[in-house]
């Protein structure tokens, strides 16, 4: 039973992982580029529905609050990819890397200066109540965040594999100019993308929230995000999920079962073996660059 | 302007291309020495953290700057540097050698752990260099019994032939300490860049099959370069160490790692300058803000993350308007200076460019 | 003995056989050159031979050393030099720089020596200037030696790239497509220098082009390829009627 408890919550953890995950692997799938701050889009999705819904802020019913603060995240991606990453187009990768790190740096000092350092709750339905399956007890938070995370992996997969958009999306990110040629409207399709990492970060904060407190530095979760779209191979949707629940998974029986100093240290060095023996990612193919 | 005039081959691999510029330089480096005569004892202080971030900065500049490689992850060597340095000290090796050794066993260190990391391009190395600075802290909480742990350590003082110094009682010798590291390891630097080596750094920054198709071997020369990198930013650890007087785990933390890369690139990535101007603003930034902080709203009231916050937004302008960094900058200055009245506008445009996939997949 | 000679070489990619069973041998002093059209498999060639590739089965020996022995950067040090089809020079150098990474495969000096410029890195920073002077000299680069690349035209690019090469001092010396974008003019001074690189410094070359004007002009033998294999070799003009080569460049039924 303990085994089963310890995997419930290790998914759920997985699967707020698996969201930002996901967010990194859109705008890397379209652009090329890495989003460092999706960690603080995450966290900046999570204040803006606790801004709107919490009864000492704007006091709205949750369910308009979360439709709401999903668009204005998707509009403030969109924007950022208007006035800042457009203007980068064809830099380096690593350009836009240090950029993005700076953008978490900034969001971070503007969530401090809005809403506070302190920790604070989001008074969101999903977080009442448990519900028990055998003798397993699940929080209606957790059962809500797997179920959420499996569909919109599906929905963001099939849209991407299916619609005439997702695959306009694609086709821009292998090639932009041969893309721009063929008639792709290649910075158009870049907002679009970002527009919707910002509307995934958001879901990703209030179901983040809804587990438990937030402060303008929950965003470092990112990092872990982070090693798990890498250890699902960044190009996948799935795998960025897979990747999500496998670090979630392994937190809580790595705290469980090893030495306190080491349990800390088991998704980052699951990483570095996945970027050693496998560097781009357990789902992945290699090829080499022609010349 | 200066035209310069080439008679022999020699004028392009002297250390100053003319007499002009060795001059300028000499200068410096005089007005360096002199520098404790001019200003009082807390500004020594002050320049000589700017120079000690100057020599983290031209180690890691040597990684991404040279070679093309983004680390993320040199708070983890800047620890490794201090802590071999303090625990070889505490095991009787005189300063003298404790300081070069610690460099050289970081840059080693550096070097094996690049060796899985070659195969990792742009990001990929970015994120296990991440790794690397997070594990960092907890491998130096595990090994407690040499690193001292949460609790942390404190250097002992420097003797060099009895000679002693030390950063808070005596900050005019600790400054001439770091300034001939400075001094030492930017020769270093500039040797590199007009040896074979150090155009094998640009060539594998640039173009790793016509490297390889021109004999080096990109493998090795990632490793060097990971070494060399490592090398001169354990000094720099090693000083940092001696200039806050006490470190733990967290001294040299992941902020530290970025902070140290968002420097470089407002210093301008790719030239020694870039390292010195990128220092002086990470040094003095804090100093700034709360000067400014407290004529506008009083002091004594804390704002967490306004250093982070501000620094992050500096380098989002630097990034769009002067991606050349500081440098940049000042070199554009300079030329306008020099071809006055001449300079146009369009001299300077950036060229357009398109991405051309580096992904595989 | 033929300074390069591959038997029976073959490499497929996943279910494409880019070369198929291939033979051929370049001649000490000649100038030979691969023809056929797009997709044919001769940048393969070259990069079987830089050791880019793996081959899937087939025998490459230079000089009487077995090629397959050779890691990728160990191939420079034989003497082989080469071009790219998409010009892959060192872009935010300048064009001395790039020339003078030509030279790394002489580089004798040690780590050490180099941090310290020692008196030896003096020396040989010298030598391998005056050899790069020499390449610059000969291809008329004067005015671009302290331009960074990626500034320069198209045109300059390729004759750098060339320059690169003949900086590291070669036996033998691959050209993907030497003449492919160039202008009118361009393309006749490549022509010249392709003959005084063979004649006056003794290179050979071994080139892919699709200009047929510039193969006819200056190789003394052509291989054309198609789907990876051999249709035919021989004189140029012995090529060019091959009624397979016209066949398989105008499509089926046009002879
Ligand atoms: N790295 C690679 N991965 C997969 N397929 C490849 C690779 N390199 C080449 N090919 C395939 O091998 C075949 C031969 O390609 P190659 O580049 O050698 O042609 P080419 O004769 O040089 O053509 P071109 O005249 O267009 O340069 C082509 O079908 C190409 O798609
Ligand atoms: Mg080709």
């Amino acid at each position: 039973m303990e085994v089963l408890q310890l995997l419930v919550s290790g998914l759920a953890n997985g699967c707020v992982y698996g969201l930002i995950a996901l967010g990194f692997v859109l705008i890397y799938k379209a652009t090329e580029a890495v989003n460092f701050a999706q960690g603080d889009f995450m966290m900046l999705g999570a204040f803006v529905t606790l801004g709107l819904t919490n009864a000492e802020y704007m006091d709205l019913p949750f369910w308009i609050a979360a439709p709401l603060a999903i668009s204005i995240m998707a509009v403030l991606g969109y924007l950022l990819d208007f006035f800042i990453l457009r203007h980068l187009f064809g830099q380096s990768q690593t350009a836009v890397v240090i950029l993005t790190i700076a953008l978490g740096f900034v969001l971070r000092f503007v969530a401090g200066l809005i809403w506070g350092h302190e920790p604070q709750t989001l008074e969101s339905p999903l977080a009442l109540g448990d519900v028990q399956f055998g003798g397993v007890v699940l929080g209606m938070a957790d059962v809500a965040v797997i179920v959420v995370t499996f569909l919109l992996t599906w929905s963001l997969y099939q849209f991407f594999q299916r619609t005439k958009l997702g695959l306009a999306m694609q086709a821009a990110s292998q090639n932009q100019m041969a893309a721009y040629f063929m008639g792709i409207p290649v910075r158009r399709v870049q907002g679009l993308i970002w527009g919707l990492a910002g509307a995934t970060a958001a879901v990703a904060g209030i179901l983040f929230a809804s587990k438990g407190a937030i402060d303008p530095n929950a965003g470092l979760l990112g990092i872990k995000a982070f090693a798990a779209a890498v250890i699902g191979g960044f190009g996948s949707l799935p795998g960025a999920l897979a990747g999500g629940l496998i670090v979630g998974v392994i937190e809580p029986f790595a705290a469980r079962y090893l030495a306190a100093g080491y349990s800390q240290i088991a998704p980052y060095a699951l990483l570095l073996a996945v970027l050693i023996f496998r560097p781009h990612g357990l789902f992945s193919q290699v090829r080499v660059k022609k010349v | 302007m200066r035209i310069h005039f080439k008679t022999t081959y020699e004028q392009d691999i002297r250390l100053f291309p003319d007499l002009w510029t060795a001059c300028v330089y000499g200068a410096l480096i005089l007005l360096a020495f002199a520098l404790p005569y001019l200003i009082n004892e807390f500004y020594v202080g002050e320049v000589t953290n700017v120079l000690i971030w100057a020599i983290a900065g031209l180690g890691l500049m040597l990684l991404t700057g040279q070679t093309g490689q983004a680390s993320l992850g040199h708070a983890a060597f800047l620890a490794i540097g201090c802590y071999t340095n303090t625990i070889l000290i505490e095991q009787g090796l005189p300063f003298i050698i404790a300081f070069p050794l610690a460099g050289v066993i970081t840059g080693v260190v550096g070097a094996i752990i690049a060796i899985p990391a070659l195969r990792l391009h742009g990001i990929y190395l970015a994120i296990a260099t991440i790794a690397l600075s997070i594990l960092a802290d907890d491998i130096i909480v595990l090994l407690e019994p040499w690193t001292g742990g949460v609790s942390g350590k404190f250097p002992e003082m420097i003797s060099i032939f009895g000679f002693e110094i030390e950063r808070w009682t005596m900050p005019t010798r600790f400054y001439y300490l770091v300034l001939v590291v400075t001094i030492i390891c930017t020769l270093f630097y500039r040797n590199l860049l007009r040896s074979p080596l150090g155009r094998a750094f640009a060539a594998v920054r640039d173009s790793e099959v016509s490297a390889t198709a021109m004999g080096v071997h990109i493998a090795r020369t990632k490793a060097t370069a990971f070494g060399l990198s490592c090398m001169i930013t354990g000094w720099a650890g090693a000083l940092m160490g001696y200039y806050a007087g006490t470190f733990n785990n967290e001294t040299f933390s992941i902020v530290i790692s970025i902070t140290l890369l968002m420097m470089i690139v407002i210093g301008g990535l790719g030239s020694i300058h870039g390292a010195f101007f990128g220092a002086v603003v990470v040094a003095f930034l804090p100093q700034g803000l709360s000067i400014l902080k407290d004529g506008l709203i009083g002091g004594g009231v804390a704002i967490p993350g306004l250093e982070t916050g501000v620094f992050g937004m500096i380098l989002i302008l630097f990034i769009l308007f002067e991606p050349m960094g500081i440098y940049g900058r000042w070199l554009k200055i300079r030329i306008w200076f020099e071809l006055f009245p001449f300079a146009r506008k369009d001299m300077f445009r950036r060229q357009k460019s398109y991405l051309k996939t580096e992904r595989l997949r | 003995m033929s300074l390069l000679e591959i038997k029976n070489a073959t490499l497929k990619f996943g279910g494409v056989v880019a070369v198929n069973d291939l033979s051929f041998s370049v001649e000490e002093g000649e100038v030979y050159a691969i023809v056929g059209p797009n997709g044919a498999g001769k940048s393969t060639v070259f990069n079987l031979i830089s050791r880019f590739y793996e081959p899937y089965a087939g025998e490459f020996t230079f000089d009487g050393q077995n090629l397959l022995d050779r890691a990728p950067d160990e191939v420079a040090d034989l003497g082989i030099a080469r071009t790219f089809q998409n010009i892959e020079l060192f872009d935010h150098a300048t064009v001395l720089q790039n020339l003078l990474v030509g030279r790394h495969r002489h580089r004798k000096s040690t780590l050490i020596e180099e941090l310290f410029f020692a008196p030896r890195v003096r020396a040989e920073e010298h030598r391998h200037r005056e050899a790069v002077e020499e390449v610059i000299d000969f291809l008329d680069l004067q005015p671009y030696r302290n331009k960074m690349i990626a500034g320069l035209p198209y045109g300059v690019r390729k004759v750098v790239e060339l320059g690169r090469a003949l900086a590291s001092g070669p036996r033998l010396l691959l050209l993907d497509e030497p003449a492919s974008g160039l202008s009118v003019e361009e393309t006749q001074d490549m022509r010249w220098w392709i003959d005084d690189i063979r004649k006056q410094m003794g290179i050979t070359v071994l080139m892919v082009e699709h200009d047929m004007g510039l193969v006819s002009g200056v190789s003394d033998r052509v291989l054309a390829l198609a789907d990876g294999a051999k249709l035919a070799e021989g004189t140029p003009a012995e090529v060019q009627s091959n009624p397979a080569v016209i066949e398989a460049y105008l499509g089926a039924g046009a002879v």
